[in-house]
């Protein structure tokens, strides 16, 4: 894509920064919004660049090489697009979608909730009519950009079962900041407490069909998107490493003269060419309409979650101390590297979905 | 396209992912268990590739989703509105 790189290399600065300060500076945000590379998936006819999934994992991959906290919020805006785009009415796509795209208003996913995440049906925030429209009360916990997200994308039990409101942060929409996490230290993470009244409009989709449709249409772009900067986070590690390996010498010799520190550089790169390589072929299968690329994308985020854990950690042994620092990438790349084992799923419950297409079995059952 | 036609696709596809478990074309996948979000979506996606129709939000019903026949008669029913709407 014409100018990636260009915006890319005006991201670094601000990369330490949010993860020092524990907050996005407002002018990092304004490089991606320039470059409408906010939700580039949005379709033209809505203003947005229309990317296929392809491209948008070449965005990804490069913003989170950088900087994971301004990645995900590609991914969020990204997720609330794509559930808009696929299951809104024209009002709510014509409202929506523009803004989205131009930045205009960024957006939250809230679904995790203090007794529910990986187990989305456990969702206990409600939605009960109220009136004319609805009440929606509950508690989401970690909301990426909870702090300043304009538009919510909220999961809540209503009588008809799990449905997905569209929810203007404003009155009645209580943010509070959690801070010093160990990564992402700045996506503007927050917990948010909702009592709010919504018009019948804001409803997305059918309701009862939040969770299989709306919310699986958002967590599958998630998942994407996390694989993609997974693999960017692995090839930037790899980058750093080997730049390091060369410069710094001990016992009269560059590290990269070290057989030790060697098999760490290849296995980094190995690493780093098989993501991608996972990542590609989940973004054609989705790009094809395969019915099987959801599938393709948890492989792959499962593979490039790991991988991207794995190059942080030893990322920070090649730097040594240096590695450790308050500012490192690869103190960054480390901690954020761990997170991605967690978000969109994580690793066991990648391991259950995965073995259970394998096998031909749920991944889960309820106890009867 | 024929029903029978239809139901064969259909059917074969959910057999692919339930192990090869012989399912009835009455079995309702949602009551067996057999259907989580990842399943579902991989549904609508298998029902728009394979029969060049779009699933919309007001498609969204157990009733057309439940089991082989149940999307038989959804396929059908859309096919058959799109090619009144759009002879030849």
């Amino acid at each position: 894509m014409t100018g990636l790189g260009d915006v890319v290399a005006r991201l670094p600065p601000y990369a330490a920064a949010a993860d020092l300060d524990g907050r996005m500076p407002e002018e990092a945000i304004a490089v991606l919004r320039e470059a409408r590379l906010l939700a580039p998936m949005v379709a033209k006819q809505h203003g947005g660049p229309g990317l296929d999934h392809a491209g948008f994992g070449e965005v990804c991959e490069a913003v989170g090489a950088v900087c994971t906290s301004l990645r995900s919020l590609i991914t969020v805006q990204s997720m609330v697009a794509a559930a808009v785009a696929r299951w809104g009415r024209p009002e709510q796509r014509a409202r929506w979608l523009p803004a989205l795209a131009g930045g205009g208003v960024l957006a939250g996913f809230c679904l995790t909730e203090a007794e529910a995440g990986s187990d989305a049906a456990a969702i206990t925030s409600s939605l009960v009519r109220d009136g004319g429209g609805w009440r929606l009360t509950g508690r989401k916990r970690w909301v990426t950009f909870g702090r300043s997200a304009g538009l919510l994308l909220v999961l809540a039990r209503a009588e008809q079962g799990g449905t997905a409101v569209l929810c203007e942060a404003g009155a009645g929409v209580r943010r509070l900041p959690r801070e010093g996490s160990l990564g992402l230290r700045g996506a503007m993470l927050a917990d948010l407490e909702f009592d709010v009244e919504l018009p019948d409009s804001a409803v997305l989709g059918r309701p009862g069909f939040g969770l299989a449709t709306v919310a699986e249409t958002a967590l599958s772009l998630g998942r994407l998107s996390v694989a993609w900067g997974s693999a960017g986070m692995v090839r930037g590690c790899l980058e750093a490493c080997a730049a390091h390996v060369r410069d710094r010498r001990q016992f009269g010799a560059a590290l990269a003269e070290h057989q030790l520190v060697r098999r760490l550089i290849a296995r980094m790169a190995v690493s780093a060419r098989a993501a991608r390589a996972l990542c590609r072929e989940a973004s054609a299968a989705r790009d094809q309409g395969l019915a099987d690329a959801g599938s393709l994308v948890l492989v792959a985020k499962y593979f490039a979650a790991r991988a991207a854990a794995e190059a942080g950690a030893d990322a920070v042994q090649l730097h040594g101390a240096d590695g450790t620092a308050a500012g490192a990438y690869a103190a960054r790349m480390f901690r954020d590297g761990k997170i991605m084992q967690l978000i969109e799923g994580s690793d066991q419950m990648g391991e259950l979905a995965i073995s259970a297409r394998v096998l031909g079995l749920p991944a889960h059952r309820r106890p009867a | 396209m024929t029903a029978t036609a239809v139901a064969g696709q259909v059917h074969a596809f959910i057999r692919s992912r339930v192990g090869g478990r012989d399912i009835g074309a009455d079995t309702d996948i949602f009551e067996e268990g057999l259907v989580d979000s990842l399943f579902a979506m991989e549904l609508i996606t298998f029902v728009e590739t394979t029969f060049g129709l779009s699933v919309l939000t007001e498609d969204l019903d157990r009733d057309n989703f439940c089991s082989v026949h149940a999307i038989t008669r959804f396929v059908l029913g859309k096919n058959g509105a799109a090619a009144r709407r759009d002879p030849g």
